[in-house]
């Protein structure tokens, strides 16, 4: 089934590049979403079974994908209002979809894979097929982000795969070859320690690039500012989560050895930087989206605190990832109502949305409850959560700090979002504004239920998904 | 022998931190594919045929010929003036490698480990902080690729110290080199050439908060 997925998939990306007509590119689109979901729902009955040697159906995997195919539906549905609103070239139309198709397949694999090579191996391929949707719009600014991106990106994949190197010189030690992470989890005991720590600090520098974390968020914020906002909700949502995935299938492996401590005292401090940053530039940051992206590098590092935490922070980790993969989607498929309304990201030429879209107003007043864990978002659910592992964890000089920060972040994400909905914009012209149909936050309403209704009330399937994921780590 | 090439390798790493022309930039790059495919040669014996083939033809046709001569018409293409301009005095670039040089020897010293060839470790270390060091003082977005080219170089090395047992991370290092390199100078130089008139990173800071 997995074979049969990734060549159907490939088929439709490449019939997509190839045939550029727009009634069969939308059958292409189509097509490729039933086939999403036929193979999630495959992978959830199917479960901890292997296939192809190198993807095994996991709790963790299989939570990803469902998301991931929660998410990308909104996503295409955007796609295409954005293509009936813009220029619509049906070159640069096939390549953005073929782009997407390819992203969200080779997530989906690298979210099942059980090889630690297979994984970085996709995890390649997604910046490839990222970067062509940054590149959409064409212009020197896009060019800018696409090549920042692709550039960390590429530094960090190579980080990632001397990390893997180390490891094997470790591996090779004791005369073992499996890489899968199934071996390395039950041989990590008897691995030699030095090798196991370089191999965690490349494995986890590389990785950030893609979890949006310190050290090398740099490129994901760029990225997530000027991709066309259905590839930036992809970007701040389903591609963070595998960076997070990369991380944790290696924490997992060292979970069980002597170095944990020294590992979860590196989380904590990434964990902690990334809030701080996330801090600093929210206060002065006036571009939109670019606040939304560092937003995401707040809850990043909250989840990389709960993971260092431990104990009821692994539940809540991986909780906070699935419950702020919906809610920042919906903001980013906003940003693009609210753009399209004052064609500017700027927070000084944006005001007063009340009056021009009510139902887009309604949308973004719930999401900055939502996005900034507020009750009853779920998020607060799982950030209290957090914290509680913290403070069970004995880390109240690190509780502090945190909840200082997250204050000025709730503050100022609060000053700037009730700013967009009811002050007057300067200079503001109220001429051929353009009427945007409620229809187009149907999905963000529903996006943004799902968080409050699944933080509220998980339902049992999920919590024995999560549960099942974390059972390898210490308790 | 082994030795000896890659303490060679280690020099061409000392050149790059004086080196002014791009031109020569290329020219070491070049080399270092040379040497490359001759530790290859040697220290890979006990591999399948077909894999030592394709490892020599990474080297020598990709690395040694292919890139350097890319980036050869990417320069005269782009009309990019031939210096590689960077921020700090050579002098300081040469002890900044030596140190970096020193520093990896002593690590790699403080490893007590039979099996693995330290001098793989210390040569791959020195290429990567190298490469990392040429990316931040050069102001040219040529020599920035030019800077992630010697990284994978130092990544090519260490894989080759662990090739004999798992030829497959040889392979799939082989496929990140010609995979990155494709994708960052053939679609993008060219790009970035046609876009934007100077070739300075000082172009690319238009994104900021």
């Amino acid at each position: 089934m997995i074979g049969a997925y990734f060549i159907l998939a490939f088929v439709l990306s490449l019939s997509l590049f190839l045939i550029r007509d727009r009634r069969a590119s939308y059958l292409f689109v189509w097509s490729f979403i039933i086939l999403q979901w036929v193979f999630t729902i495959y992978v959830y009955h199917h479960k901890n079974e292997t296939s192809l040697d190198y993807f095994t159906m996991d709790a963790l995997g299989t939570i990803f994908l469902v998301v991931l195919s929660i998410v990308c539906v909104p996503a295409f549905y955007h796609s295409y209002v954005l293509f009936n609103k813009e220029r619509n070239i049906p070159r640069e139309r096939g390549i953005y979809y073929a782009a997407m198709i390819i992203l969200i397949a080779s997530l989906s694999a690298a979210y099942l894979s059980n090889h630690i090579g297979v994984t970085w191996i996709f995890v390649e391929l997604t910046t490839l097929s990222a970067s062509a949707l940054i590149y959409h719009r064409r212009n020197t600014r896009t060019l800018e982000a696409t090549w920042k991106y692709i550039f960390v990106c590429s530094i960090s994949i190579t980080l990632v795969f001397i990390g893997i190197l180390f490891l094997s010189i470790a591996i090779q030690q004791e005369g073992l070859k499996d890489l899968s992470y199934k071996a390395l989890i039950a041989n990590a005991p008897i691995l030699n320690v030095f090798w196991l720590k370089l191999a965690f600090l490349f494995i986890f520098t590389g990785f950030t690039a893609k979890a949006g974390v310190v050290p090398m968020y740099t490129a994901g914020i760029d990225a997530k500012d000027k991709a066309p906002s259905p590839a930036g909700a992809l970007l701040a949502s389903v591609l963070m989560n595998v960076g997070f995935l990369g991380i944790f299938r290696f924490y997992e492996v060292i979970s069980n050895t002597s170095i944990l401590r020294w590992a979860n005292n590196i989380l904590t401090m990434a964990g902690l930087l990334s809030i701080f940053v996330a801090a600093v530039y929210i206060l002065r940051v006036k571009n939109l989206k670019r606040m939304l992206a560092y937003s995401g590098v707040e809850h990043m590092g909250i989840v990389i605190i709960g993971l260092s935490s431990g104990g009821i922070g692994y539940y809540a980790a991986i909780l906070h990832l699935i419950l702020h993969s919906f809610a920042k989607p919906a903001l980013f498929f906003q940003v693009n109502q609210v753009y399209r309304i004052y064609k500017s990201k700027s927070i000084y030429d944006i005001g007063n949305y009340f009056a021009y879209n009510t139902t887009g107003a309604l949308v973004l007043l719930v999401a900055f409850f939502i996005v900034t864990a507020m009750p009853p978002s779920g998020l607060f659910i799982s950030e209290f959560l957090i914290f509680r592992s913290v403070f069970e964890a004995g880390h109240l000089w690190l509780l502090i700090p945190i909840l200082l920060l997250l204050t000025l972040i709730i503050w100022s994400q609060g000053k700037n979002f009730l700013k967009i909905l009811f002050l007057k914009p300067v200079g503001f012209k109220e001429e051929n504004l353009e009427k945007i149909s409620p229809v187009e936050s149907i999905s963000q309403f529903i996006l943004l239920a799902l968080v409050i209704y699944l933080g509220l009330n998980p339902p049992p399937e999920m919590v024995s998904l999560i549960n099942e994921s974390v059972r390898n780590l210490p308790h | 022998m082994t030795n000896i090439l890659l303490i060679t390798f280690i020099i061409s790493l000392i050149y790059i931190a004086v080196a002014n022309r791009l031109y020569t930039y290329i020219v070491i790059l070049s080399f270092q594919g040379f040497v490359l495919f001759g530790v290859a040669f040697i220290e890979l014996t006990e591999i399948s045929l077909i894999n030592l083939i394709f490892i020599l033809f990474e080297t020598i046709v990709f690395k040694a010929i292919v890139i350097p001569a890319f980036l050869n018409y990417v320069i005269k293409k782009n009309n990019i003036t031939r210096e590689a301009e960077p921020f700090v005095s050579n002098f300081i670039s040469v002890v900044v490698v030596t140190a970096i040089i020193i520093a990896s020897f002593l690590l790699s010293n403080s490893i007590h480990d039979e099996q693995l060839k330290s001098i793989f470790f210390v040569v791959a270390l020195s290429a990567l902080f190298t490469g990392l060091y040429v990316i931040v003082t050069r102001r040219k977005i040529i020599t920035h690729v030019m800077g992630f080219l010697v990284i994978e170089n130092g990544v090519f090395v260490l894989s080759l110290a662990v090739g004999n047992e798992m030829p497959m991370i040889v392979n799939t290092g082989i496929m990140l080199d010609i995979f990155v390199s494709v994708l960052v100078l053939g679609i993008f130089i060219n790009r970035i050439g046609d876009v934007l008139k100077e070739h300075d990173a000082e172009q690319l800071q238009q994104l900021k908060d």
